[in-house]
């Protein structure tokens, strides 16, 4: 039903559209943030934040316990607050698409929760730092879990990741290494199971997302080669863990799984023209991780500040997540800077939107 | 008043100069007035980088716990009516260390308060866990006994076996080999009896040993866990517990009834108490870390019934200490409270002012030295007295030794648009400003909108008992008003800020009503019956007058007058009812709208002449004077030529549409003379001699008019701005030490091509609307129309049809149904229907003719807007 969605789309999406498209307006623009790098402490930060979106949050912080992460907590709460209310007002099956879309939160508690338990630390305090889009009911029983197998029959059944565990359900005990496995086999699952889904919608919703979610894949796909560089993991190990689709796929990801070093990663991006960007950014540095995940926030930006290009479709829901989520690190880049006086390298963590 | 309307106050511009130890009180008084607009000298810094920003940050830190304690007031139900002046006004710096002060008192309290009753719900839950948890094990051990007396029993028949040991364990092994399947049907129904006998299988062995219901192991390690969990996670509870320990577990609940507080969240919640027994260590560690995953709180319970009732006891003992702590603590904080509930309302205002006080010396610039800033804004001519006094009080009160400069400043710029309205007024200046603010000093039409506004929506809703109705209603507003005023609802607030309108829109729709004689669409004869008569027999009824339905009906020859007002009801119900409604409607509409038009124009006038426009006043108005009425202005005037002049006995028969249309296409012919057969082809048009000559004159007028409005303006201004760049450059080489005050400023971006564009489209619009507009002003019939035509439906086929069958039922529901269209239809949608056509001619039609509306408003400093913006 390509092209037809004009038709239909207002009747049932398009109040939520409008929603979202009013959201986005509210997105801090280069010249606040300008403003906001001038601030000296972080009530200044308040101050000047007080006629956006984050205002009426943040006004009722006592001033004494104003610090970083609080800030970036309240943020976050007014994030999941307006993806909350849209789900609300969301009818099928873009409800399903919301709800497919807070899976990738899911999948980093379930991991945060299994990573902390193995260091022994309680589960409250694991709890509070979970993303607030990514609770579900039992999240909080994961600390009983010794294997996968178990974490899979004891938790995970009855939750909406229950299909992407068909993949690693062994009986070894959970480690780090397991763990990271297991993120990335869920992830890659996941984002299968999206692109399938985007797929299934048709029209304008599929041509945005495929795009975005090919991006994603293949960001995972070039962290995972340089975050497993120097491991023990096998070549085999870490093709597995590559996504089935994505501009890599899969000429480019079978010469990934093979490189060594970053040199050997750099080569081989180079024969792709997308990451002529990546690539440049990556001779400089000597394969520093921030750098290159500030390059990839900085496309995926670029990507979803293109969705609201077009109407009648649902990439603007998830591009509005990501814009916003990439906001709120802005700030908490921006508060952090503040509050430990670093004021010198306050540009180079923030990623401008418009 | 009316005058004050008319263009909107006098401003100046001000500049104050303010010692900085007065600067605060100043602004204060400022504030009180209400009558000086700031302007805002930092535009370019930003919020937190000016003078004032550490205090409107303490006044935001204020305001937080203001907001806090407020919150805290009304959770604990504390109702003190506020007294004004029962505290004398701390000053900020006091008020600020009183309020922090407060903070301490009230957290502090509220930790301690909260320590208290948390552990005042453990105890509580403890409570609960050992009446509900004594229940289980005593349904256990009373089940155990009868099983044995039953087994004893069984031992003692004939075939039993000798020893009665073995043969109670085995069927109770037995049955205990599915457990799984039993247990969940025990979970099923765990009050039903007999199953309750198989909850005891998991430690039957020791049950039937001991005989005392107690959890000491002999083979197996068994153990439980008793504690409080939420109702609603109960089932996920029970499911999780089910699959970590692989079934190997037992777990009883019991429903509380009522809510519990819970420790933690301190809110009242449904909860379960449970029971889980298990056995290993392994099963052990994994259900306490279940438990502090669905954030079950666990609780003690001693196996042995003495210390349960002595714990009982214990915990009695405790709660009611803990009670009466609980009881004082909370008699203190309410204290504290009721302090300030008294003095909250005063607070917030003194705060709310206080900031706004310092976001308004925030826009101020900041001289050099620091010892005084400058402030500049609007300020309205006449409250220039009143803005000079509370200056001087203000200087006179802080003592301050040099005292506050206020100068009138020169300016170019375009000063705030500002009317001094009241509540009757207000509402129209809000239809125009709706569209536009009015620019500074030109012709206000909301003057002219409070008639012709409920006028026109009247022509539209002619109906002397809706009038009646809407009458009733927008009275029960005004009568009302200070009731109604803190009413809050968005759509009821909407209708109430327009009941002035409302009001006169309803008187004018009786008056209307009056004219079309209409009363819910049945005629009146206020003014006696009809003034006509059949013409064969006076005295006959019109329903039999064979001669009027042919011929048509005469005057009453005694009368010989037409009905006194409005319509004569006799049209009612005739066949040509609504070839006379309409026609008399439609040509209404045209005078009016013509007249309308024309007042816009001649308002026009009215601002060339104060802006001493004359080139626009000669250029503009002249020729569309000229234009609207040698077209729509001689329709006008045929019209009433063709009311007044015909005649029984020689009816003018002339159609004026074939008027209008033959004058432009064949020009002074205008009987469609055929030139070669010589016959008049509509010889009926020709209302009056000489009628070729003078509308071949008015096209011509018109054809003038056209280039007239187009060219000359641009072509003089351009002239204009020649000269001055001339006489500017000719100055500059007279003077170049005077160069910055060449008289060439104004002009200094003149683009003759941009005025050029705008003139043809200010022409070809003007040209167009003229018929357009005019055109347009017959919705005032089509609607004026729909409303008569629905309510006589609604009339005559449901009530009219409801009385013709005569049962009691059916006329009161058909009155019900019809009372219910006349609301919903006619007075809610119609009503508003009219309103936004009336609305639209107001705008459109009206409006364009003379209106800017590009000023912007003027938007004093005052606390009263800012409190009321604080919903104080």
């Amino acid at each position: 039903m390509y092209g037809w969605e004009a038709l239909y789309f207002n009747a049932k999406d398009g109040y939520a559209e409008a929603l979202v498209r009013g959201l986005r307006r509210g997105l801090l623009t280069a010249s606040e943030y300008t403003q906001l790098c001038q601030c000296e402490t972080l009530e200044d930060m308040r101050l000047q934040l007080q006629n956006t979106s984050y205002g009426a949050a943040l006004a009722n912080e006592p001033a004494h316990s104003l610090t970083a992460s609080a800030l970036f907590d309240r943020c976050t709460r007014t994030l999941v607050e307006e993806m909350q209310h849209l789900r609300c007002q969301a009818s099928q099956p873009l409800a399903d698409f919301l709800d497919l879309i807070t899976r990738g939160y899911m999948i980093d508690n379930v991991v945060l929760l299994v990573t902390g338990t193995l260091r022994e630390r309680d589960v409250q305090e694991l709890l509070e730092k979970c993303h607030p889009l990514g609770l579900f009911d039992s999240i909080g029983t994961l600390a009983v879990a010794q294997n996968m197998r178990e974490l899979y029959k004891f938790v995970l059944v009855d939750t909406p990741l229950a299909p992407y565990f068909s993949e690693c359900l062994s009986c070894e005990d959970l480690d780090e290494m397991n763990i990271e496995i297991m993120r990335n086999t869920l992830y890659k699952a996941y984002l299968d199971d999206f692109a399938s889904f985007s797929e299934k919608l048709g029209g304008a919703t599929s041509e945005f997302m495929s795009e975005i979610l090919s991006f994603e894949a293949d960001r995972r796909t070039i962290t995972i080669t340089i975050n497993s560089l120097g491991t023990e993991l096998t070549r085999d190990d870490r093709r597995k863990l590559y996504s089935n689709f994505g501009t890599l796929y899969p000429q480019g990801q079978l010469a990934l799984a093979t490189c060594e070093d970053t040199d050997q990663v750099r080569n081989v991006l180079e024969s792709h023209s997308a990451f002529s960007a990546v690539t440049s950014r990556m001779s400089y540095s000597e394969g520093t991780g921030a750098l290159l995940d500030k390059v990839f926030f900085e496309e995926e930006v670029k990507r979803a500040v293109g969705a609201f290009e077009m109407q009648f479709h649902y990439g603007v829901f998830y591009a509005y997540l990501k814009l916003k989520e990439q906001e709120i690190r802005n700030l908490l880049w921006i508060s952090e800077c503040v509050a430990q006086d670093a004021k010198d390298r306050i540009y180079d963590g923030i990623v401008y939107i418009f | 008043m009316v005058m004050d309307l008319f263009r909107s106050e006098e401003m100046m511009l001000c500049q104050l100069i303010l010692p900085a130890d007065s600067a605060h009180e100043t602004i204060t008084k400022l504030g009180e007035v209400g009558m000086f607009q700031f302007k805002d000298l930092n535009a370019d810094k930003t919020a937190f980088a000016r003078t004032y920003a550490s205090q409107v940050k303490r006044c935001d830190e204020m305001l937080r716990k203001l907001r806090f304690f407020a919150e805290q007031i009304a959770k604990a139900d504390i109702m003190v009516s506020p007294k004004a002046g029962v505290q004398r006004p701390y000053e900020l710096d006091e008020l600020e260390g009183k309020l922090h002060e407060l903070e301490t008192e009230l957290l502090e309290a509220n930790s301690n308060q909260n320590k208290l009753s948390r552990s005042h719900s453990e105890l509580v839950e403890l409570q609960l866990v050992l009446e509900k948890a004594g229940g289980f094990f005593e349904d256990a051990m009373r089940d155990v006994s009868s099983i044995q007396d039953e087994l004893h029993a069984r031992a003692h028949l004939p075939d039993g076996s000798s020893s009665p040991g073995p043969s109670i364990q085995t069927p109770l092994l037995n049955s205990a080999t599915d457990g799984a399947a039993i247990e969940l049907q025990v979970r099923r129904h765990p009050s039903t009896q007999p199953l309750c006998q198989a909850s005891i299988f998991p430690v039957s062995d020791l049950v039937l040993d001991q005989e005392t219901g107690g959890m000491a192991s002999n083979s197996a390690r068994l153990g439980f866990v008793t504690g409080l969990v939420l109702t609603e996670k109960a089932q996920a509870f029970e499911r999780v517990l089910f699959r970590a320990t692989r079934g190997n577990m037992f777990l009883k609940m019991a429903h509380i009834d009522g809510l519990v507080k819970d420790p933690v969240l301190g809110t009242k919640l449904e909860k379960t108490v449970f029971v889980v027994f298990f056995a290993g260590e392994r099963a052990r560690t994994k259900i306490l870390k279940l438990c502090e995953a669905v954030g079950a709180n666990r609780y003690p319970f001693p196996e042995d019934r003495a210390r349960q009732s002595q714990m009982n006891a214990e915990v009695n003992g405790r709660l009611r200490e803990l009670h009466v702590t609980l009881d004082a603590g909370e008699r203190q904080r309410e204290h504290v409270l009721s302090e300030m509930a008294v003095s909250l309302a005063d607070w917030s205002v003194q705060v709310g002012r206080e900031k706004a006080v310092y976001h308004t010396l925030n826009k101020l610039s900041v001289d050099v030295t620091r010892a005084c800033l400058v402030a500049e804004g609007w300020c309205p001519v006449v409250a220039k007295g009143r803005v000079t006094d509370a200056i001087d009080r203000a200087s006179f009160q802080s003592s301050a030794q040099v005292s506050t400069v206020f100068k009138e400043l020169p300016t170019k710029e375009a000063p705030p648009t500002y009317f001094q309205t009241n509540k009757v007024t207000e509402v129209f200046q809000d239809i125009v400003d709706a569209y536009g603010v009015a620019r500074y000093r030109e012709v206000n039409p909301a003057v002219f909108t409070i008639v012709t506004f409920p006028f026109l929506f009247a022509v539209m809703f002619g109906d002397f008992g809706h009038g009646l109705l809407m009458l009733l209603f927008s009275s029960f507003l005004v009568i009302y008003e200070k009731k109604l005023s803190n009413v809050n609802n968005e759509i009821f607030n909407m209708i109430y800020a327009g009941r002035y309108c409302i009001l006169l829109m309803s008187i004018f729709s009786m008056y209307t009503g009056l004219l079309y004689n209409e009363f819910f669409s049945m005629p009146m004869s206020l003014f006696g019956s009809s003034h006509y008569v059949c013409p064969s027999d006076p005295s006959l009824p019109f329903s039999r007058c064979e001669a009027g339905a042919k011929d048509g009906l005469i005057m009453n020859p005694e009368l010989d007058t037409p009905y006194m007002i409005g319509v004569d009801p006799v049209w009612h119900g005739t066949k040509t009812e609504l070839q006379f409604t309409n026609s008399m409607k439609m040509k209404m509409s045209v005078i009016m709208g013509v007249v309308q038009m024309t007042a816009g124009i001649f308002l026009s006038a009215v601002n060339h002449r104060h802006f001493k426009d004359n080139l626009s006043m000669i250029c503009e108005f002249i020729p569309q004077v000229l234009f609207l009425m040698a077209m729509f202005g001689y329709l006008s005037l045929l019209i009433i030529a063709k009311w007044c002049m015909g005649t029984r006995e020689h009816p003018i028969t002339a159609d004026l549409y074939h008027v209008m249309i033959y004058m432009f296409l064949s020009p002074g012919n205008v009987d469609c003379m055929d030139s070669i057969t010589g016959k008049a082809g509509c010889s009926e048009n020709l209302m009056y001699s000489g009628q070729g000559g003078v509308q071949l004159f008015l096209v011509f007028v018109m054809l003038v008019c056209i280039p007239w409005m187009l060219l000359p303006k641009p072509l003089i201004l351009k002239k204009r701005h020649e000269e001055n760049m001339r006489a500017g450059f000719n100055l500059l080489v007279e003077d170049d030490d005077d160069s910055s005050n060449g008289g060439n400023g104004a002009h200094a971006e003149f683009e003759f091509s941009d005025i050029l564009v705008h003139q043809i489209i200010h022409t070809i619009e003007f040209v167009l609307g003229a018929v357009s507009n005019t055109a347009s002003y017959l919705r005032l019939w089509a609607l004026s129309l729909a409303h008569a035509e629905l309510s006589a439906v609604f009339w005559e086929r449901i009530l009219m049809l409801g009385i013709s069958l005569k049962n009691p039922a059916v006329i009161v529901a058909c009155f019900f149904m019809w009372a219910m269209a006349t609301f919903g239809v006619l007075m809610a949608m119609e009503s508003l229907s009219a309103f936004l056509h009336a609305l639209r001619l107001h705008w459109v039609e009206f409006q364009n003719k003379f209106y800017c509306g590009d000023g912007y408003k003027f938007v004093a400093f005052s606390f009263a807007e800012v409190l009321s913006e604080m919903h104080l």
